[in-house]
């Protein structure tokens, strides 16, 4: 009984040392939303400045009265981050293969880079915004392109991922979700 | 002269700590300006995550510092600032986290470990002094006691 009250101070280093140890396995870039499950911002912004209206798609602007109805993915992107470029194929590949309506939100980008960047790249996305001073960014949570989010059927943000979607992130997070809120 | 140089380096110094707030940001209103820059050293910048949105350079700190003098503008209180940005970003945008249920470990947790340590350590020490006063050693007998006595005459 002695002998393991002696023990006792190696245990708790060693609960300390396990502790911090997973610590190091954490991404100190990974900050929870404090949005998860509560309604999407409400938001109307316009179309990308001199994106062509007719046969396109991604015209007409992005508002939060699109987000209802089916489940939907909102990519927050810009031409000028290179994270975006290599998520695109995935999001590509999501929006047309997979069955998953995108919105995008184009965050604080000049409309002819963006306009150059989707004709170079294509767009996956059924709708576009383009928040040119990041306000309605902010009203999301955004801190760093690119991220996505999934709203549910009546609108409220479900899951957000930080950085580009991966197609393991696709696979294992972004579709069993899309199946299972399309039931609920 | 030497004097002179050693003034105007101190005066200098007081300007060094480099303001990330650009001029056009600032408030034409004093007041609201102090305000503003109370909070934006409360606010953490999520791009480099241990500067204030006062102390950053990041675009994103600079859009959250106008937020907020906008807030303030429209006649928001202090509070009601903070709560604007929390509401978005969550408690971790705050430098100083606040006391509630989810950071209970964070603040309690010291003062719990030092209250572990001090009860140990009492009671580590009274089992100390019991063996000092020997309470766990038996009584001498008669015949040790003899011999003590003989001892200690001698040295008479």
């Amino acid at each position: 009984m002695r002998r393991l009250l002696y023990l006792l101070p190696f245990l708790l280093f060693l609960g300390v040392g396990v502790a911090f140890y997973l610590g190091f396995e954490r991404d100190p870039r990974d900050i929870p939303s404090a949005l998860i499950d509560k309604p999407a911002p409400t938001f109307d912004l316009p179309a990308i400045p001199g994106q062509p209206v007719q046969g396109q798609l991604g015209a007409g602007g992005l508002s939060s009265a699109k987000l209802t109805g089916d489940v939907t993915l909102v990519n927050v992107f810009a031409s000028w981050c290179i994270p975006c470029k290599a998520e695109h194929p995935v999001i590509t590949r999501l929006s047309r293969e997979q069955g998953v309506t995108v919105y995008g939100i184009n965050y604080k980008d000049k409309p002819e880079d963006a306009l150059t960047w989707l004709s170079r790249n294509g767009n996956p996305y059924a709708a576009i915004g383009a928040d040119q001073d990041g306000r309605v960014s902010i009203d999301w949570g955004v801190y760093g392109v690119p991220e996505s989010y999934l709203i549910d059927r009546k609108g409220r943000i479900r899951f957000k991922h930080v950085g580009p979607l991966t197609p393991q992130v696709v696979e294992e997070q972004i579709l069993p979700m899309v199946k299972h809120l399309r039931q609920g | 002269m030497k004097r002179v140089l050693l003034a105007a380096l101190l005066a200098l110094s007081t300007l060094a700590p480099a303001l990330a707030v650009q001029p056009d940001e600032v408030l034409p209103d004093p007041a609201l300006e102090t305000r503003a820059r109370a909070i934006s050293q409360e606010l953490r910048c999520l791009v480099c995550q241990n500067q204030s949105i006062d102390d950053s350079n990041a675009p994103l700190a600079r859009d959250l510092r106008l937020l907020v003098r906008d807030r303030l503008k429209a006649g928001d209180s202090d509070t009601k600032v903070m709560e604007y940005v929390t509401d978005r970003y969550g408690d971790y945008v705050l430098l100083r986290p606040p006391f509630k249920a989810t950071t209970l470990v964070l603040w309690v947790g010291p003062f719990a470990v030092l209250l572990l340590g001090a009860a140990g350590t009492f009671l580590f020490l009274r089992g100390r002094r019991g063996v000092a006063a020997g309470a766990d050693t038996a009584p001498l007998s008669a015949d040790e006691r003899r011999r003590l006595d003989a001892l200690l005459r001698k040295d008479d």
